[in-house]
């Protein structure tokens, strides 16, 4: 049958199939991912020096009640929000920059948030006696410094106006912050341990509260990235594309820098710095799926959620009753993941 | 359409109407300023002096109106490798769809008729990073076609097309003009320029001759500015463009020669 014989309706409905199925693999992947995220949680909960047993005595047992509640389930929460706010913000940076090299902490937030937790330890010292306030005065420093660090790029970038630009202040940003840093640990020696503890990443501080915390911001950051996602999809046309394209790039780039501030500052506070997860989660959702902006940017979040509660139950296992830092095992496993991604692609005669 | 564009770094004093439902092209040696015009006159760059849209100030227009009236199709932009055909195609209808609403069929409609016309319909669900770069070329020019704006501005559009698909163009072009819209091309290639109704000739940022394209005032401007390095003649009933290997030789094929050029 010719097509032009053909009727429209099903002419359409052949027209579609390749997209359909290019959405059934999005799809596909989202079910995939909300499924490895439940199991993981699981896996969370049963993980630790105690082991299954407490999940097992959950119901007479108030002491592994409490491991499973207070300890296990959030931490394990906590690590999925901290990786899905950091894929989120790997996505929306990699698409505002247009750039698959770039990263969350593309803007300084990650410097300007050790420097913030540097400036709080050498001032108020490593107390243990007021350990919940330390930590919340730590977790607020670190917020403050990501967050300032971003508008002191933006500041030196003169606005939002050129990509290249923000990416070079974000850059000195980053150099220049880190060198304060490494000043006040030279000068206050002893809080060294403690910014090695946040400079690894660890999810094991999270709590509830934190939970809480890092669910509304994501909250936040996910609809204003979805909201923006076709307009991320025009910016890929390029700048004078997207704005022959009528879209408001100058609002548009202020509110995604300011998500890309919120999430990043918000998990690095409760985690410390975690490497890769930001940078790998966008790249591991596109070899898998062609998708636009509205679904990468979810689809990332998920990809990073699970790859960083994945990496923490790995953690917490790998050398029980004893942790690794689970920086350190994100950055050898996204890493290494990364690297054999490239090799694939390289080998089709394409580049990452 | 009409600009008038006061000086900046790269155009001087510019006065170029250019009317409505016809092909304009504009010519002129590398560096004249003609990418800069034209992203000028599709408002993308700032610049003194006023364009005219379809008689209203291009300023005065607002964004998605304008964006819906004129459809521009840069050069070497695209980066969007991830993206499916289809999906790049549809992000012409932007200025189309409200806000965050799914495409309408009119939508669909519009990116299928687009990507016919390209002959890139085949591949809509390839992304555009397996694509070849001429094959990218049609997919870009098919986004452009699919804002079906009143108004389309074209830089190098004929990049990396092979001559079939540069002959598909050409026939894209006329049909879009006989449907009453007004297209402003920037090509390097003269002779393909000149297929066009209007010529417009541009040397160091300013306009020095603007005619008709079968015009032999045109086809002396064009000389010109191009050092006659190039002689036009008349071949099979079209203008060509033939380079002059030696200035100071006789123009190649004087025989073909219609309308003899003038010498230094």
């Amino acid at each position: 049958m010719s097509e032009s014989a053909m009727p429209s309706a099903a002419r359409r409905a052949a027209a579609h199939a390749g997209i359909a199925t290019a959405r059934q693999r999005a799809a596909l992947l989202l079910l995939g991912l909300i499924v490895l995220s439940v199991l993981l949680a699981g896996l969370g909960a049963s993980v630790g020096s105690t082991g299954f047993d407490s999940v097992l005595r959950l119901a007479d047992d108030p002491l592994a009640a409490r491991i499973v509640w207070d300890i296990r389930l959030p931490r394990s929460l906590g690590a999925w929000l901290a990786g899905a706010l950091l894929g989120l913000a790997g996505a929306v940076a990699q698409g505002l920059f247009r750039n698959p090299l770039a990263d969350p902490f593309l803007l300084g937030s990650a410097s300007g948030a050790s420097l913030g937790v540097a400036l709080a330890l050498a001032l108020f010292g490593v107390a243990p006696a007021t350990v919940w306030l330390v930590k919340l005065g730590l977790t607020g420093a670190a917020f403050a410094g990501a967050v300032l660090a971003v508008l002191l790029t933006l500041q030196l970038a003169r606005g939002v106006q050129h990509t290249l630009r923000l990416l070079l202040a974000g850059v000195i940003v980053g150099v220049v912050l880190g060198a304060v840093k490494d000043l006040i640990t030279l000068a206050a020696p002893d809080i060294i341990p403690s910014m090695q503890g946040f400079n690894l990443g660890s999810a094991g501080f999270i709590g509830w509260a934190s939970c809480v915390l890092m669910a509304a911001a994501w909250c936040v950051c996910a609809l204003a990235a979805w909201v923006f996602s076709r307009a991320l999809d025009g910016l890929s046309l390029g700048e004078a594309t997207a704005a022959s394209l009528g879209l408001p790039l100058a609002p548009m780039r202020l509110a995604l820098v300011a998500v890309l501030a919120l999430a990043t500052g918000t998990a690095v506070a409760q985690t410390g710095l975690i490497a890769f997860v930001g940078l790998a989660a966008p790249h591991l959702v596109r070899s898998m799926a062609k998708v636009t902006h509205a679904w990468l940017v979810l689809l990332a979040s998920l990809m990073g959620g699970v790859l960083l509660m994945g990496a923490d139950v790995l953690a917490r296992w790998v050398i029980a009753p004893q942790e690794l830092p689970v920086g350190v095992l994100t950055a050898v496993l996204g890493g290494g993941y990364l690297l054999w991604l490239m090799h694939r692609r390289t080998g089709q005669g394409s580049v990452l | 359409m009409g600009a008038s564009v006061g000086p900046c770094p790269v155009l001087q004093d510019i006065h170029l109407p250019v009317l409505a439902g016809c092909w304009t092209s504009i010519v002129g040696p590398n560096g004249a300023g003609k990418s800069t015009l034209l992203r000028a006159l599709a408002g993308l760059m700032p610049h003194t002096g006023t364009v005219h849209l379809l008689g209203r100030e291009l300023a005065d227009w607002p964004r998605r109106d304008k964006a819906r009236a004129l459809s521009w199709l840069g050069q070497n932009e695209a980066a969007a490798d991830d993206l499916t055909v289809y999906d790049v195609a549809m992000l012409g209808r932007l200025p189309h769809q409200p806000w965050l609403a799914p495409p309408s069929a009119a939508d669909h409609a519009a990116v299928e008729q687009a990507l016919r016309a390209t002959h890139a319909w085949d591949w809509r669900q390839r992304t555009l990073g397996g694509l070849s770069g001429g094959e990218r070329q049609r997919v870009l020019l098919a986004r452009a076609l699919a804002v079906q704006a009143q108004v389309l501005l074209m830089d190098e559009p004929l990049a990396n097309l092979d001559p079939p698909h540069q002959a598909d163009w050409l026939l894209l072009v006329r049909a879009l003009v006989a449907e009453g819209k007004t297209v402003v091309s920037v090509l390097h290639e003269v002779s393909m320029a000149l297929q066009a109704d209007h010529v417009a000739v541009l040397a160091r940022g300013r306009i020095v001759h603007h005619g008709a394209a079968a015009d032999p005032d045109t086809h002396r401007a064009v000389e010109r500015v191009f050092d006659h390095r190039i002689a036009i003649h008349s071949v099979a009933g079209q203008w060509m463009a033939l380079p002059r290997l030696h200035p100071t030789a006789a123009p190649p094929f004087p025989d073909l020669n219609e309308n003899p050029s003038h010498a230094n």
